[in-house]
């Protein structure tokens, strides 16, 4: 299935939750931030949809806001699909998608490591790359490399 | 205290940094970061209750180098060397699947003679680092021999690779257009009589290693992962395969010059009695380099004249865009979500390894079995870490 097609389906189920950008490199389905659980467990439920892996999950720190990037792909159908989901810089927070597909659960936890972006019903979200007590979001835009680590300098 | 009631202790778990209540015989075991079995540096918290684990919390990030924030501070070229150190056993693949991804961000065509002395040696890489498994998945059976042999081949592919661009491990060899220099004089010739070499080698490993009754015993049903599972955790590669799965990105989704060249895909057969288990994750790997020998010899038939480089500027700025790009590693998918904003670096550059989602599936189906079982069911995901950590 052609990524319009998806779309289009995603468009009659959802209607004004989505929105389709047809990115010539990568086109891509915006979602509505409280939209993204419904749409991810239809995108999986669906059998002529079928999108059973979750190949990539990643954030952007763009100048407006954070955008978290969706890679789906299915492997019963080989199509695969990219959604995106904006979150507002001053409070960053979406729903989890880690009950939908297990590979989310460090996704998700590498994302709020690196950006500080908070995952709504997430199980386990702590860091997963840098010690517990690491000071800031380091693939932030803004972030200020500390000058010292527990006393040591860096 | 009630006289039937279990005494509970509670220590803090180093994984998650969570305290943990732990009822009678159990234990909290640190094992790594610095264990025999962990191809680097990793520490798995092992909740055990005698001998059976309970639960397992791997901890990454000690080779956590910031490679992603590394890369938004230097142009597209500057950061192929970095590439090389994102799995130092297979550095050809990671190169590879970087240039791809900003060439199709850039729009830049490749000369055919680049791409197939491109997949020549990521065949050649895939080989060498199978080899590193096999030796190693020796050793965690106790059988010590097999890493003499598996490094005395790869010596000769790295040879191969020192007279091409003067490095034995990080190659550094892709550029973006295509590669560096062309093949020095007699690289074919050499190249050929290793293929031919190996391939009577592997017929020895397999009498060695592969159907060695102790070898089998220790390997077969253990650590099975079933194929769902799998593609739940985003599992690829070889792991994924292990389980049944037929399902490799250079026929399912090919790039590069792969649909010109023959190749089968092997695939777990559970023909030590259930599907998905260590060994036939390990045996995946080991046809593997039957096919990749497949792909060299063909490749170096077909391989075309002319240049080996397109003209790219030293400094240049792809359009406004996004790609990702992912190609068949030794380990798994290596993606890379490449974000232009047209400037000369890129601004968000993301790299999805496939060891980072191996070893995700890892902690579920080592519930319940033994600390001795577990050294093989990781084993034979053959993660590497400065893939995990990045």
């Amino acid at each position: 299935m052609k990524a319009q097609e998806i779309a289009d389906k995603l468009k009659a189920r959802f209607g004004e939750g989505v929105e389709f950008q047809d990115n010539p490199l990568t086109p891509f389905v915006r979602v509505k931030a409280d939209a993204i659980a419904q749409v991810a467990q239809f995108l999986k439920e669906t059998p002529e949809l079928g999108f059973d892996s979750l190949m990539c999950q990643t954030a952007v720190d763009n100048p407006a806001n954070f955008t978290i990037v969706y890679f789906l792909f299915s492997m019963k159908h080989n199509h695969k699909v990219t959604l995106k989901v904006e979150t507002p810089k001053d409070n960053p927070i979406v729903l989890t998608v880690e009950k939908i597909w297990a590979a989310a659960d460090w996704f998700e936890r590498e994302v709020y490591d690196l950006f500080g972006i908070k995952f709504a019903g997430h199980t386990n979200l702590v860091r997963i790359m840098l010690p517990d007590d690491w000071e800031g979001h380091p693939l932030r835009k803004d972030y200020q490399y500390p000058a010292t680590y527990r006393g040591l300098p860096l | 205290m009630n006289q039937n009631q279990e005494p509970t202790t509670i220590v803090r778990n180093a994984a998650t940094g969570m305290e943990e209540v732990l009822i009678g015989e159990e234990m909290l075991i640190n094992m790594g970061p610095q264990h025999p079995s962990t191809h680097g540096v990793l520490n798995k918290v092992l909740k055990t209750n005698g001998e059976i684990i309970s639960e397992v919390f791997p901890q990454i990030g000690y080779l956590h180098r910031g490679l992603e924030k590394i890369a938004e501070k230097l142009n597209y070229h500057q950061f192929m060397p970095y590439t090389d150190r994102i799995d130092y056993l297979a550095s050809m693949n990671c190169n590879f699947a970087y240039a791809m991804a900003v060439e199709k961000l850039a729009s830049i065509e490749v000369p055919k003679r680049a791409e197939y002395i491109r997949v020549v040696m990521a065949e050649l890489n895939r080989i060498a680092t199978h080899l590193v498994f096999m030796g190693t998945m020796g050793l965690e059976t106790g059988a010590w021999t097999p890493i003499v042999y598996g490094f005395r081949e790869r010596e000769e592919i790295l040879d191969l690779f020192e007279m091409t661009c003067g490095q034995r491990l990080t190659y550094n060899y892709m550029r973006i257009g295509g590669v560096s220099d062309d093949l020095p004089a007699g690289f074919i010739d050499k190249a050929r009589k290793f293929c031919d070499v190996l391939e009577q080698k592997w017929v020895e490993y397999n009498n060695l290693l592969s159907y060695n009754q102790i070898f089998i015993g220790r390997m077969a049903k253990v650590g099975v992962l079933p194929a769902e599972l799998a593609i739940d955790y985003g599992v690829t590669g070889p792991a994924l395969r292990g389980s049944g799965v037929k399902w490799d990105l250079r026929k399912n989704e090919p790039y590069s010059v792969y649909p010109e060249l023959e190749f089968d895909i092997p695939v777990g057969t559970g023909e030590q009695g259930k599907l998905g288990d260590a060994w036939d994750r390990y045996m995946v790997r080991m046809r593997e380099i039957k096919q990749s020998i497949r792909i060299v010899r063909q490749a170096l038939d077909k391989m075309p004249g002319g240049e080996v480089r397109a003209k790219v500027g030293r400094i240049f700025k792809p359009a406004k865009g996004e790609v990702y790009v992912r190609s068949e590693n030794p380990r798994g998918e290596l993606g890379f979500y490449v974000v232009s904003d047209g400037t000369a670096n890129p601004y968000r550059l993301k790299i999805r390894t496939g060891s980072f989602n191996n070893l995700s599936a890892v902690p579920p189906i080592s519930k319940g079995t033994m600390i001795s079982d577990f050294v093989m069911t990781l084993g034979s995901f053959d993660v590497v870490l400065p893939e995990i950590d990045r």
